[in-house]
């Protein structure tokens, strides 16, 4: 195992984070601020409570999520996309480091960034709303689970993207709405019977239903099918990240 | 040079990309420990291909591949240890500081720290002063020094060069050639590929010749020279004739256009060239002459009748 390898790769990403830290890290906590003022204060102040939640503290978890899942799928895509569309992928491949390391790096890297986005949220978001967190260990399993998974979900888009147009098309057209229909703002029990069933094909609505059942014990869906449903998505991407290794999709001619 | 267990061994091999084309076509080459190879080559020839696969960046379609004795795919962490390379485009992360992006490089391939060996490669590729600029503030020719210290930075055995004076002044250039030369006797393989032939002729210790994916020659470079470099001896001449006079016809000589000049052309080993002869001849005919010259035959020229054929 070449865990120099793996740290470099890491750190540089690291760096390339705290460089442009206005952007990573104060572009989404002022989104989140906003969110705040909009829903929690203007619509939330006529919304009494959600199965006996506050509309603004309800609305908590699904807005780490929503920053969650677009900041493990940005920084992981342009991370991996980065050094193809520069050139400087030759190093990597040329260097002695597997597949398995390199994904742990790139990776590794876009989840602690996002996670770090997450917890700053969740900070921010104390300021505005009273927050109980009634599993601590099941939120951060949560968090490290779903950051995971969607900086690997990046990290594939990455590797695919051949433009740049075409790293914001899966997030743009696939994960936003997802999102914002997965129960980030609402309860789906709050929907028709109808859209609750269209809704269970919606992997989002496991992810965000397990995170708030951590912080409030309320849940659209049980805890352990939030994460048996996390861990299979996350198993589908493990797939899909060796199957381009091991072929050298996009990666090496 | 004392031919010892390659390096790097060759063995068959082919790369047929996906939209059928041939690059490689069945390549053996050894590259001798401590030599410099120059693989010279037209565009499209198949260097860039070969290189990457023995680096790990393409991957081969058949044959093998062994550097020192390790294969290149099972054997994959020892072998990349051993290589360093310098591509042929600048493909740097801009951002970064000259120190940073080595000591990077130090790392990804796996080598503890040693700031005072880095220090060593950036001093001896003139980069000291340099270390804590970003690399978007350095000329073309920093640059491409940049790339040839991370590809030192751990230490390899062997050192890839895709066209590593493209684009760089003459007089970087010779520069470049010098730190090349340090890096041979420091005990680094140096293999280069070029389109300048002169920096083949000037560095090389043997030159392969690539064409169409077929390794079409490979030989020691002196060797290579002596045996197919043509000599030629120019005279020119006081006054223009109109043709070649007959006490000059037993000798292999051509009346320039003009009139002015004669050209004798002959094999520098494999004949005793008449040039006395030659020169009594003209006294005999009394014709004068004004300057006489000969010129070698230049690896530029073996190298086009070899792609040519």
């Amino acid at each position: 195992m070449n865990w120099r390898g793996v740290y470099a790769i890491f750190s540089a990403e690291m760096k390339r984070f705290f460089r442009t830290w206005i952007q990573s890290l104060l572009a989404p906590v002022i989104s989140t601020v906003l969110y705040f003022v909009v829903f929690g204060a203007a619509i939330g102040s006529r919304i009494s409570q959600i199965e006996g939640v506050a509309y603004g503290a309800f609305i908590v978890p699904g807005l780490i999520m929503l920053s969650l899942l677009t900041q493990s799928i940005s920084n992981a895509s342009f991370g991996i996309y980065f050094p193809k569309f520069s050139g400087t992928i030759y190093e990597y491949l040329s260097a002695p480091v597997s597949a398995f390391e390199m994904v742990l790096g790139f990776v590794g890297a876009a989840a602690a960034k996002s996670m770090l986005i997450g917890l700053v949220i969740l900070a921010t978001s104390a300021l505005f709303v009273p927050l109980v967190i009634a599993h601590p260990l099941w939120m951060l399993a949560f968090l490290v689970l779903t950051a995971l998974t969607f900086s690997m979900f990046g990290f594939i888009i990455g590797l695919w993207a051949d433009g740049f147009d075409k790293l914001q098309v899966i997030p743009l057209l696939i994960i936003t709405p997802l999102t914002f229909l997965g129960g980030s703002f609402y309860s789906i029990k709050v929907l028709p019977p109808f859209w609750q069933n269209i809704s269970m094909f919606n992997p989002v609505v496991y992810l965000i239903s397990g995170f708030r059942w951590s912080f409030f014990e309320v849940a659209d869906v049980s805890v352990g099918m939030s994460l048996g449903m996390t861990l299979v998505f996350m198993a589908i991407c493990l797939a899909i990240t060796t199957w381009i290794f091991k072929t050298g999709y996009r990666l090496k001619n | 040079m004392a031919f010892m267990n390659p390096v790097i061994h060759i063995e068959n091999l082919s790369k047929t990309y996906k939209t059928g084309f041939s690059a490689l076509k069945d390549i053996n080459l050894d590259i001798q420990r401590g030599e410099i190879f120059a693989l010279l080559g037209p565009n499209g020839a198949g260097k860039t291909t070969l290189i990457s696969i023995v680096c790990g960046i393409v991957n081969k379609s058949t044959g093998s591949v062994l550097v020192d004795g390790h294969d290149t795919v099972s054997d994959f962490r020892v072998t990349r240890k051993m290589i360093g390379l310098v591509p042929q485009e600048l493909h740097l992360s801009i951002f970064d500081t000259v120190w940073a992006t080595v000591k990077f490089s130090r790392q990804l391939f796996g080598k503890a720290d040693d700031d005072a060996y880095l220090e060593k490669i950036l001093k001896q590729l003139s980069l000291w002063d340099k270390k804590d600029g970003k690399i978007m503030t350095l000329s073309g020719g920093m640059k491409r020094r940049v790339l040839i210290a991370k590809a030192l930075a751990h230490e390899p055995k062997v050192l890839f060069l895709d066209e590593p004076t493209a684009g760089v002044d003459v007089a970087l250039r010779k520069d470049m050639w010098n730190v090349v030369r340090e890096l041979r006797d420091a005990g680094v393989t140096i293999i280069l590929t070029t389109h300048y032939i002169e920096e083949a002729e000037e560095m090389a210790d043997r030159v392969g010749v690539i064409s169409k994916g077929q390794m079409i020659l490979v030989e020691d470079k002196a060797k290579l020279m002596a045996k197919m470099g043509q000599k030629t001896l120019s005279i020119h001449l006081e006054k223009p004739l109109g043709k070649l006079p007959v006490k000059l016809k037993p000798f292999n000589v051509a009346l320039g256009g003009d009139g002015a000049s004669l050209t004798y052309s002959y094999d520098a080993r494999a004949e005793r060239p008449d040039i006395s002869g030659l020169l009594k001849a003209l006294d005999t005919a009394k014709i004068s002459y004004t300057d006489v010259n000969t010129a070698q035959k230049s690896l530029e020229d073996i190298f086009m009748g070899l792609v040519k054929q």
